[in-house]
């Protein structure tokens, strides 16, 4: 158990420096910090200046072990576009990220699985068929065309729900939400119904997949010659062996949510991490990209390593085949 | 449930109630201000937003003219020194009077370091205190646009500045932020009172303003909205009053849903230059010789660009066609003289076969696809118009971040180019973009170096001339021998498009200035 864990670490390490060695090239062959400081009339002396000033004088082993230095601080210097600092601009912008994606993944597992039940039980009526039919839409229409739709129809003609923004937050210490009021909610449901229908109908065709095949098993059969009642059957024994791919997957996507979330949050205006990468990407501001990329990589890392962890305490078979290779 | 629900009211009275006594302005723009410190980025909106709560020592009327702001007049005292002397009884929104001690250092801290404000600061040897209320300014050389450049520059607080530590703006170079950054502390009439960057900046109103305002704006609500698909959507359904710019596609949805739309030439003018200095071009069929070199070339190209339809196709109505450098707001520009040579393939191509081309030529061309309005859709329509007198363009367009620092280093043979003069003067056209480039500055941005002696002789004339009817002289005979050489081939001016509920007045500055006091919202319709 011990080695397994080391060896994901060394390997979550390992892309990590990766991802850092990335980002540093950004640094290295996207602009010229020095002119993107300077302006284009400093004299050469300046520039000469500003560059040792920077270290980036040094060799590249030496800025690329100052830069993850840096990084593992959480320090990725002063946005060119903004003058403020890096980290501070991401602390802003995660909470927003964080809660929008967390109520799309409920919001997503809440309906779709079951919907996933009911089409997988009911299969052949009219609406598990009409259920199959909205998720083909959900997984083909892209996430900008939803969102928009989405404003066209509440905001625009219904006037319903706001189109844009985060509405009113309340603050807790460094942690904003937008939670604890109507307005922050009015304002959520849009970009969290836009963000979630991907997931949603993935988690929905999945769940009625392996619900269908879940059924046709030995051990379904004899819960029912057993005489157990079919809610019993469907849910206690059923539903719950479903759902362990389920839960893989979602915790696989959670990460995608967070990349999605780019797209929703550029239409939403919503003022989260995707909207500050996207405007960065705009200006070429490489301190911000950088540590974007960074933190998005982490995050992977993080759920990887931890579905990894789970998926060995979940699936005994991992862990006889382990203690018996040990042997 | 019960119990919290008079909480819950009296909380939502307390929010709704203060709203409700005065007029609030929700605006709405693509992009947001950066900072709130007013010499931190010379860039349009940067300034226009940073302009309701700073002001400078002279600022513009509603048609551009000058009008006394910080300082009620302003003399020059001899060829390179002029007196201003500063409006008394001032006060900087935190209370402190506003003295001839805070120009100096404004002066001082737009000339340093991590400024983006030097372009005005560079022709000033020195800003002299001469009094409680009165500075002398001293150039370098005669300067007579000197009134101009400063409306441009907001005064700030000396004593604010540095109890903050903000007395230069960011300082990149230690990585330390900076307070001006996120609070200000200026004269104009309205005051920052929250700011969330890229989420939302309320201004509300300076009670204590010298000034009265034309509008009857109490607070200011300046919201990004980055997609233009959303930024329409929250115009239409009545979550913002004014938003800026319209993307030209949806002009005329907006006023079909009865929205204002209000548009106006902008003082950006978009021009092709054409690498002529190079013995070769870079990127070219030609070889051994640059054919930009011949006028004839260069007036061939200009007859057989289609501008009109670029205006009506491209830009769906929304341009001025040109054929100076420089818009009409703009001072020195020339009404008689702003005509473009008739569109006329065949004598373009006549005018090619006499330069020694009569099957034309290969050339590349390069052109930013997100900086101007429809950038990438002019050039590719420049190159279908070329293709008709047998110039087969090859287009290359990219986005601004890329662009911009290749044709600043001059790799390219043809390129696309907007500017906007930042003073409103001419002169601004004809340092920046049509003398001879040299290492001081001059032609800076004449990426083709295009270059004639006599102009370059009236350009230094013109900076220094203060006899306003022989320098207008000056600037006509210079846009002459531009037009004649084929310096450039102007285009047109974009037209600015705001969008604003039926409800609001508002004044449209050529600049895309947006100032809040000069707004009224009549009875709102909620």
């Amino acid at each position: 158990m011990l080695a397994f864990v080391f060896r994901r670490l060394v390997q979550a390490v390992l892309v990590m420096l990766t991802v850092a060695f990335i980002a540093f090239m950004l640094f290295q062959y996207v602009g010229d910090p020095v002119t993107n400081i300077l302006g284009q009339d400093a004299t050469p002396e300046q520039r000469r200046q500003l560059r040792s000033d920077l270290g980036l004088d040094s060799p590249f082993p030496v800025q690329f072990a100052r830069f993850v230095g840096n990084a593992v601080r959480g320090e990725f210097g002063l946005s060119l576009r903004q003058g403020r600092k890096v980290s501070s601009l991401i602390a802003e912008r995660l909470p927003a990220t964080l809660e929008l994606t967390l109520l799309a993944a409920v919001l997503a597992l809440a309906i779709g699985i079951p919907m996933g039940v009911y089409s997988a039980l009911k299969r052949g009526t009219f609406a598990s068929q009409a259920m199959m039919t909205a998720s083909l839409i959900g997984v083909s229409l892209p996430t900008f065309l939803i969102g928009i739709l989405l404003i066209l129809v509440f905001a625009v003609t219904l006037k319903w729900l706001p189109s844009f923004g985060r509405g009113e937050v309340e603050a807790f210490g460094p942690w904003t939400t937008g939670m604890t009021s109507v307005d922050g909610w009015r304002h959520l449901i849009l970009p969290a119904i836009t963000l979630a229908i991907f997931q949603l109908t993935l988690i929905m065709r999945l769940v009625r997949s392996e619900m269908l095949e879940v059924l046709r098993t030995d051990y379904i059969k004899f819960a029912r010659a057993r005489g157990l009642s079919d809610r019993a059957v469907y849910f206690r024994h059923a539903l719950k062996n479903t759902l362990v791919p389920v839960v893989t997957i979602t915790g696989l996507q959670i990460g995608g949510l967070i990349a999605f979330a780019i797209i929703t949050e550029t239409v939403f205006q919503w003022p989260g991490m995707g909207l500050l990468f996207i405007q960065a990407v705009q200006f070429a501001d490489i301190p911000v990209m950088a540590a974007y990329l960074c933190l998005i990589a982490l995050i992977f890392v993080i759920i990887n390593l931890v579905v990894d962890l789970l998926y060995f305490a979940v699936d005994p078979r991992l862990r006889v085949e382990r203690t018996a290779l040990a042997h | 449930m019960k119990r919290i629900a008079p909480w819950l009211f009296a909380a939502t009275l307390a929010v709704v109630a203060p709203l409700s006594e005065g007029v609030t302005l929700r605006v709405a723009n693509q992009g947001d201000v950066q900072s709130m410190d007013p010499h931190s980025l010379n860039e349009s909106l940067q300034l226009s937003f940073t302009g309701s709560v700073y002001e400078p020592l002279i600022e513009r009327d509603k048609n551009m003219g000058l009008t006394p702001a910080l300082a009620v007049k302003w003399t020059q005292t001899s060829p390179t020194v002029w007196r201003f002397d500063l409006r008394p009884n001032v006060k900087f929104h935190d209370g402190t009077p506003f003295t001839a001690d805070d120009v100096v250092f404004t002066f001082r801290r737009a000339a340093g370091e991590g400024s983006d404000m030097k372009g005005i600061t560079n022709p000033i040897k020195e800003v002299r205190r001469v009094g409680d209320l009165a500075v002398e300014i001293e150039t370098t050389a005669p300067y007579p646009i000197l009134p101009d450049t400063v409306t441009r520059l907001a005064i700030m607080s000396k004593k604010w500045c540095e109890d903050n530590k903000a007395e230069r703006p960011v300082d990149r170079r230690k990585g330390i932020e900076n307070t001006a950054s996120f609070k200000s502390n200026g004269t104009g009439p309205f005051r920052l009172k929250e700011r969330q960057p890229s989420v939302r900046t309320v201004l509300i109103k300076n009670f204590n303003w010298w000034g009265k305002a034309d509008g009857n704006v109490d607070e200011v609500v300046f919201t990004p909205i980055g997609n233009d698909a959303t930024r329409v959507a929250a115009l239409l359904s009545g979550e913002v009053d004014v938003m800026e710019p319209v993307p030209l596609q949806d002009i005329e949805r907006v006023k079909a849903a009865g929205i204002s739309v209000l548009q106006g030439p902008e003082l950006r003018t978009i021009f092709l230059g054409m690498d002529q200095k190079r013995d070769e071009l870079q990127f070219s069929s030609v070889k051994g010789k640059n054919p930009f070199k011949d006028v004839r070339v260069r007036r061939a190209f200009y007859q057989a660009i289609d501008e009109e339809t670029i205006k009506s196709r491209v830009m769906r109505g929304a341009a001025s066609p040109t054929g100076l450098m420089v818009g009409p707001a703009v001072r020195g520009f020339q009404p008689d003289m702003n005509k473009r040579p008739a569109y006329d393939p065949e004598a373009a191509k006549k005018l090619l076969a006499e330069a020694g081309y009569p099957n034309g030529f290969e050339v590349g061309m390069n052109c930013p696809n997100d900086r101007y309005v429809n950038d990438a859709a002019i050039c590719q329509a420049v190159a279908a118009n070329l293709a008709r007198i047998g110039v087969k363009v090859n287009l290359m367009t990219e986005t601004k971040v890329t662009y911009f620092p290749k044709i600043l280093r001059r790799d390219t043979s043809f390129y696309l180019l907007g500017w906007t003069p930042s003073t409103v003067d001419s002169h601004d056209v004809l340092s920046s973009i049509m003398a001879t480039p040299t290492d001081k500055g001059q032609g800076q941005f004449n990426l083709g170096a295009y270059s004639n002696p006599k102009l370059d002789e009236l350009t230094l004339k013109v900076q220094s001339e203060t006899d306003q009817k022989k320098r207008n002289d000056m600037i006509r005979e210079a846009f002459r021998i531009h037009q004649e050489d084929v310096g450039h081939i102007p285009l047109h001016q974009q037209t600015l498009a705001w969008a604003t509920a039926k409800n609001v007045q508002l004044v449209q500055l050529p600049s895309n200035d947006m100032y809040f006091k000069w707004i009224t919202l009549k009875s709102s319709p909620k």
